[in-house]
């Protein structure tokens, strides 16, 4: 079972390569308290589901496990899993946790 | 890496999904192709994965295959997909049901998955497959038909979802080919369905890949959304 610091670690690299893809006044912060939807959150749709299909993508490549981040129980949440970094690490924790990885 | 261009062909095992992988594999592509049983036949540069594209499973363990071997995928063409001719107070449930999956979910699970590979390239082409039968409303044909309407919208929307990302979706609606899908379907049934084109005659290979080839050529990056129908429909 990877470590809640191995997911974040995870999301971060994910940044640093969409943060490639994107404008200069839409890359987002290394950082756990980053925003990455709602709010202050610097991603427009598209940057967004950009950056959940490239972690989707980081997670089946690292765990060898397919995860779905944006289905009707992330929108669901009382708290969004998207209200920062460190919120959706925990959330694909808890994903990995019931796929049994 | 090859330095070819990459091409994904569903149904690849016979009739037209067979054709266009001899045809692109002749042309240079690196091709990855798909059906329910193994090719019963060899190209050079050709892949072939056995699985039903309705499962979504195994539609990602295909794009996770592709994705470790080439790391991009330039063309989708979504061809798999099954008819079945019947009046609709005699289709089963379960009839409706296959058809939708294979021509309907199968196609969405391709799309998506081709989508997000060719998304990070900032290119792809992805070419769908309508029907004359859907413009043409033929009777005995309700459900395949408006699978096929429904490959229309997905194609129409999914142009608009994806030309951010620089991916055309486009669609080729073939007049009836010679091939096991209509091998069921009485002469004189062909007859009148031919009658109704304003090129009386059955489609032929060629005539699609002609199509392919339009919607995939460099120069057509400015052409999406588009359903192009054979015979003149």
């Amino acid at each position: 079972m990877p470590e809640y610091k191995d997911i974040v670690e995870l999301i971060l690299t994910t940044i640093d390569e969409v943060n490639e893809l994107l404008p200069a006044d839409r890359q987002l912060e290394r950082s756990v308290d980053t925003v990455v939807f709602g709010g202050d959150g610097k991603l427009d749709s598209l940057g967004l589901v950009t950056f959940i299909v490239a972690v989707e993508q980081k997670i089946a490549e690292t765990f060898n496990v397919t995860v779905t981040l944006a289905d009707e129980k992330a929108m669901s949440q009382r708290n969004s899993p998207f209200r920062n970094v460190g919120a959706l690490a925990g959330y694909i924790k808890k994903l990995l946790a019931e796929s049994g990885k | 890496m090859t330095g070819r261009k990459t091409m994904l062909i569903t149904g690849a095992r016979k009739g037209i999904g067979r054709y266009l992988c001899e045809y692109y594999s002749e042309k240079g592509f690196e091709i990855f192709g798909c059906s329910r049983g193994e090719a019963d036949f060899y190209l050079e540069n050709y892949h072939h994965y056995c699985l039903d594209v309705a499962d979504e499973e195994q539609v990602r363990e295909m794009f996770a295959a592709i994705r470790k071997s080439c790391g991009c995928l330039d063309v989708l063409v979504n061809n798999a997909g099954i008819a079945s001719m019947n009046h609709i107070l005699l289709t089963p449930r379960a009839t409706v049901e296959k058809i939708l999956n294979t021509n309907v979910v199968g196609t969405f699970l391709f799309c998506r998955e081709a989508a997000k590979l060719m998304q990070a390239a900032g290119f792809g082409r992805i070419v769908n497959f309508a029907t004359v039968a859907t413009p043409l409303k033929l009777e005995g044909e309700a459900i395949y038909a408006a699978s096929k309407a429904a490959i229309v919208s997905l194609t129409e929307i999914l142009a608009r979802e994806l030309a951010p990302f620089g991916i055309t979706v486009n669609a080729v609606g073939p007049t009836p080919v010679k091939t096991d899908l209509i091998r069921s379907v009485p002469r004189e049934k062909m007859d009148a369905l031919l009658a109704r084109q304003a090129i009386h005659r059955f489609g032929e290979m060629g005539d699609i890949s002609n199509v392919i080839d339009f919607f995939i050529q460099p120069g057509s990056d400015f052409v999406t959304g588009q359903v192009l129908y054979l015979g003149g429909v």
